[in-house]
């Protein structure tokens, strides 16, 4: 079978004797990878950046004539991210969490990404508006304001973390479940996941509200995650997914406290596979050093606390905080291979591969650059059991996986990898290798007629690891590691049109004014700042 | 006549953005909301000082050339050094230094910033502590506890109180003008008086007041939001405070030692801490414990003074504690309007927020080692860009000696002390006032600059200049490489 390329297009036939050929039989041809949760940009993974020289003195890249240097590890800096990926045969990234005041920053710095389309979701479950707004019940108001803020900041989808937290955080407090109030602002975490999820649905916006759940990373947090799930159960229809629970791993823990932690992956599962509404994705731990960032304050501080480890925190006035502590997953830890032996669980038991898609929550759980050893295990028991045996022993007992058979084949690695995201974030043109779709393409150099995943992993991972080629908009980019062509990504981002936008008064200049430390003038981020800019148009209903 | 709003300033790393400006003819006549620093600049903008067209050295005398010629020569003297370095950056927008980076990067060079002189230490114990922070609303809304460190906001970011910290009005935490002003008052007259007796008396030297306080003012006890300075002297920050605590020069490091050994309840065995009684900073401690929303800003007072590091090591650390009790954050005063900017691009094109060396090809970072003064100070550099900044008057006689030289190229609207050591001169647009751009705020919030008026003619961006020397840069290596072959 072959598949024709024209303009960054693919496409029905071309010319075959004047176009350039690629020839990739015996090798697995797939989509360009899509990530649907990456932290690569913006103020928090930069301060990371600033935090770890350390991380990066041991790893980086030098100039070529047709590449900028760079440095990794875990928070590796713009060009090599950028690299890295498409060495992998990834062509889309989505960068989770932008304090929507620095939405700027985040974008400048996607302009350094070069290789891949992204997007970014700003941060709004804390906003003082939305909180006010679903205080007072006026949903559609609510989500008048989130479409000008998500066409401001230049976003691509409705981010929420620990929400309530965030704002509580701000004084230094937290919440302690989905019906908690926010203090000052009476309104419970649950109100504002159901608000937002409404509003998400008015606003008819591609992809769910994106939800980093309460309570993250704390023992027996599973309840929470299923009492977020629960709470939006009636707003979901036609089967259309109506939330994403993001790195679910880290929301799955079970136990009364640290020694007696235990997987809940099991129940999540349960619940996911009854249900059709929610989708999920892994943030699977790997065994290395890496640096933990997200805009949830209290959390790290938790983590901090827990670690003795540096700690830097950033609150956002009138939006979020966030928080990085570096961290180092051990093996012979009980906690850390606890939480290894969840992520895989969840993606093993999870029946559908469309509900549940692979990410390490880059690099919160590990560096993106570890995902040929996650599909690795996915496909193969031994892959998994090498592992096990390695692991602390306790934790080893506990776990699931030596019961769970199951080992993904290469069409549903495709799904967790590509498609399945795709379609979460509502990528027509993405995660598919149909008529129209954008010519992103991945081929990896392993047979998969001939090879047994399951026993040759390490065949696997290595090609995966390794794309024999990556064409990004028609173009190779990557071959065998080596990167031919630096060539810009685009920024997608949402454009929402309701019929009656807000209006910017006088009175809405002066509260924003009160509200924040910038003139209302300053706030947006104009299109100049997206280099190639790739609006998307989307109806609201309202 | 157009009045152009919400302007952002481009001297302090306050960058304030609600300035209004008024213009005619092309010039820039009123000022409105802004401090009088940023007045100055903005309407001072086209001064006699300036430069108008691009000069280079010739026979020791300076001689007005074409832009190319300035431009060949640049690249010419950037491709033949084995080791340049690229120094400035603060002062102008995050656009031109993306393509500095660049250009560091093809000619295998050095590439740093201000915050070598300044703020530098305090970046180095961020990475060595971390950093408890917040933007600067936050604080609007919710520090009922402001702590100036080393740093006089009152003389050098004007409107740092007003817009951000006590004198600011926030959603939970009330301005406290009212009591300042009559402080403010009470100073002033109090000064008038000690004046006037000066005179009756003949004195010739100030009058010192006889003791000063050693216990701590009944004002740190009222109500709402308070305001604590620490400082060597009494500045016009000290006057207004609710409190001052006067430390010995060079003892901030035991001075923060010892408060945060007492918020973590250990017992101090001295009876006096850098000049301050125990008792008092028990009070001081207590407060640090007891507020909701505690805020420290320190200035170069701590990051450049003795210990340097080592002090905002201990600030850091100690605000890190008072986390343990209740929320506190800390942030450096940045001076330079885009100092945090710059080091936010250094950091996100190379993983390091100043003193990159390119030299092997890849990003490395090694204060000390790859730190422009220090490289200096050994003479191992052999040619210089400066852009936007002047070294020759900031930096230390023996460095400064050594810039001067080797080939200096400079970047920059003014005939500075700099500039006038220079080889090859580059007039620049003022980036904020007449060229566009981001900066970011000392709270790394990024803000747009605006361009308000033209450039004189024929003198461009710093962006712009640095494009076509890197243009041209390219040109020459593959010339050479073509050579060579």
């Amino acid at each position: 079978m072959d598949i024709a390329i024209k303009d960054g297009k693919i496409v029905e036939r071309v010319d075959e004797l004047r176009a350039r050929k690629i020839y990739a039989s015996g090798m697995i041809v797939m989509p360009g990878g899509v990530d649907i949760h990456c932290h690569i940009a913006g103020s928090e993974v930069n301060t990371g950046r600033l935090l770890r020289p350390e991380d990066h003195f041991r790893d980086f890249e030098r100039k070529t004539p047709k590449t900028r240097s760079g440095v990794g590890y875990s928070v590796p800096s713009t060009f090599t991210t950028g690299y890295r990926y498409a060495r992998m045969g990834y062509t889309t990234i989505m960068n989770p969490s932008m304090p929507p005041l620095e939405a700027k920053h985040t974008h400048e710095e996607l302009n350094d990404t070069p290789m891949v389309d992204k997007g970014t979701y700003p941060l709004l479950g804390d906003w003082w508006f939305v909180l006010e707004y679903l205080k007072k019940g006026e949903i559609e108001e609510c989500a008048r304001y989130v479409a000008w803020m998500i066409t401001s900041t230049k976003g691509y989808a409705i981010k929420i973390v620990n929400p309530g937290g965030l704002e509580a955080w701000g004084s230094g407090g937290n919440v302690g479940s989905i019906d908690d109030q926010v203090p000052y602002f009476g309104i419970t975490p649950r109100e504002i996941v159901r608000g937002l999820c409404k509003v998400n649905k008015l606003l008819n916006l591609p992809h769910t509200i994106h939800v980093h759940t309460n309570n993250l990373g704390k023992p027996g947090n599973y309840l929470t995650a299923l009492d977020t799930m629960k709470c939006v159960e009636d707003l979901a229809s036609e089967d259309k997914p109506a939330i994403h629970i993001t790195h679910c791993q880290f929301s799955a823990f079970k136990g009364s406290d640290w020694r007696t932690l235990k997987s809940g992956a099991e129940e999540i599962a349960r619940y996911v596979n009854n249900h059709s509404h929610v989708t999920l994705d892994m943030g699977q731990v790997i065994f290395t050093d890496t640096t933990t960032m997200t805009a949830d304050g209290p959390f790290q501080y938790t983590l901090h606390e827990l670690s003795g480890n540096k700690w830097v925190n950033h609150d956002v006035e009138t939006e979020t905080s966030s928080g990085i502590v570096p961290f180092r997953y051990r093996r012979k830890s009980y906690v850390h291979a606890i939480q290894w032996s969840i992520g895989l669980e969840l993606a093993l038991l999870i029946k559908d591969p469309w509900k549940i898609f692979m990410t390490t929550d880059h690099p919160n759980a590990g560096p993106f650059i570890f995902y040929p050893r996650i599909m690795a295990w996915l496909m193969s028991r031994k892959a998994r059991e090498a592992v096990l045996n390695r692991i602390n022993r306790r934790a080893r007992n506990r776990s699931l996986l030596p019961s769970i058979d199951r080992e993904l084949g290469f069409y549903e690695i495709a799904i967790v990898t590509r498609a399945g995201q795709a379609k979460a974030l509502g990528l027509k043109n993405k995660g598919h290798l149909g008529v129209g779709a954008d010519a992103d393409v991945a081929i990896y150099n392993v047979n998969p007629e001939t090879i047994d995943p399951s026993r040759k992993y390490k065949t696997v991972r290595k090609a995966f690891r390794q794309a024999a080629y990556t064409v990004k908009g028609g173009e190779t980019v990557a071959k065998n590691g080596e990167i031919l062509k630096h060539v810009k990504g685009t920024t997608m981002w949402l454009d929402v049109q309701v019929s009656e936008p807000i209006k910017i008064t006088e009175e809405m200049k002066r509260r924003f004014r009160e509200y924040w430390t910038v003139e209302y003038e300053n706030y947006p981020v104009t299109e100049k700042y997206l280099e190639v800019s790739h609006p998307i148009t989307v109806k609201a209903n309202v | 006549m157009a009045v152009v709003k919400a302007v952002t300033c481009p001297v302090c790393g306050c960058l304030c953005d609600d300035i209004e400006l008024t213009i005619r003819n092309g010039k820039i006549v009123k000022v409105k909301n802004g401090c009088a620093m940023c007045e100055s600049k903005f309407l001072s903008h086209k001064n006699e000082h300036r430069i108008l067209k691009p000069l280079i050295r010739k026979n020791g005398e300076f001689v007005e050339v074409s832009l190319e010629e300035a431009t060949r020569k640049a690249a010419e003297i950037l491709t033949k050094a084995n080791y340049p370095i690229l120094y400035g950056w603060s002062s102008t927008s995050c656009e031109a230094t993306r393509v500095g980076l660049e250009l560091a990067e093809e000619i295998g060079g050095v590439i740093d910033n201000t915050a070598v002189v300044c703020h530098g230490p305090s970046i180095l114990s961020i990475q060595d502590v971390g950093i408890s922070s917040c933007t600067l609303g936050q604080i609007r809304h919710r520090a009922d506890l402001v702590v100036y460190w080393g740093s006089n906001p009152w003389s050098a970011h004007p409107r740092h109180i007003e817009r951000y910290t006590a004198f600011s009005e926030g959603r939970f935490q009330k301005s406290a003008w009212k009591g300042y002003l009559t402080k403010v008052k009470a100073s002033a007259a109090k000064k008038k008086i000690e004046s006037a007796l000066r005179r009756v008396l003949f004195r010739k030297k100030a009058f010192v007041s006889p003791k000063p306080r050693k216990g701590p003012p009944p004002t740190l006890f009222k109500e709402g939001r308070k305001l604590i300075v620490v400082d060597v002297r009494k500045t016009r920050s000290a006057e207004i405070s609710d409190c001052f605590l006067q430390v010995e020069p060079n003892k901030d490091y035991e001075l923060l030692q010892a408060l945060r050994a007492l918020i973590n309840e250990q017992e101090i065995d001295v009876d006096e801490v850098a000049g301050i009684p125990v008792e008092y900073l028990e009070e001081i401690a207590d407060l640090m414990i007891g507020c909701n929303f505690g805020v420290l800003f320190f200035g170069v007072g701590l990051s450049m003074s003795k210990g340097k590091l080592r002090n905002v090591d201990a600030a850091l650390s100690l605000v890190r504690d008072l986390n343990m009790r209740t929320k506190f954050v800390i942030m450096p005063m940045r001076g330079h309007f885009n100092v945090t900017g710059v080091d936010t691009v250094f950091t996100w094109q190379t993983g390091y927020p100043y003193a990159v060396d390119f030299s092997l090809g890849y990003p490395r970072y090694n204060p000390g080692e790859t730190s422009v003064v220090d490289i200096l100070l050994r003479g191992e550099s052999d040619a210089a860009l400066i852009v936007a900044s002047d070294p020759v008057a900031s930096f230390p006689k023996k460095v400064a000696e050594q810039l001067v030289k080797n080939p200096l190229i400079v970047i920059d609207p003014h005939m500075s002390a700099t500039t006038r050591m220079a080889d090859v001169v580059f007039p620049s647009a003022f980036v904020g006032i007449e060229a566009s751009g981001t900066a970011y705020r000392m709270d790394h919030v990024p803000l747009p600059l605006k361009k308000v008026v033209n450039p004189p003619n024929g003198v461009l961006p710093d962006e712009e200049i640095l494009k076509r020397i890197l243009v041209e840069v390219k040109k020459l290596k593959e010339k050479r490489l073509v050579e060579a072959a």
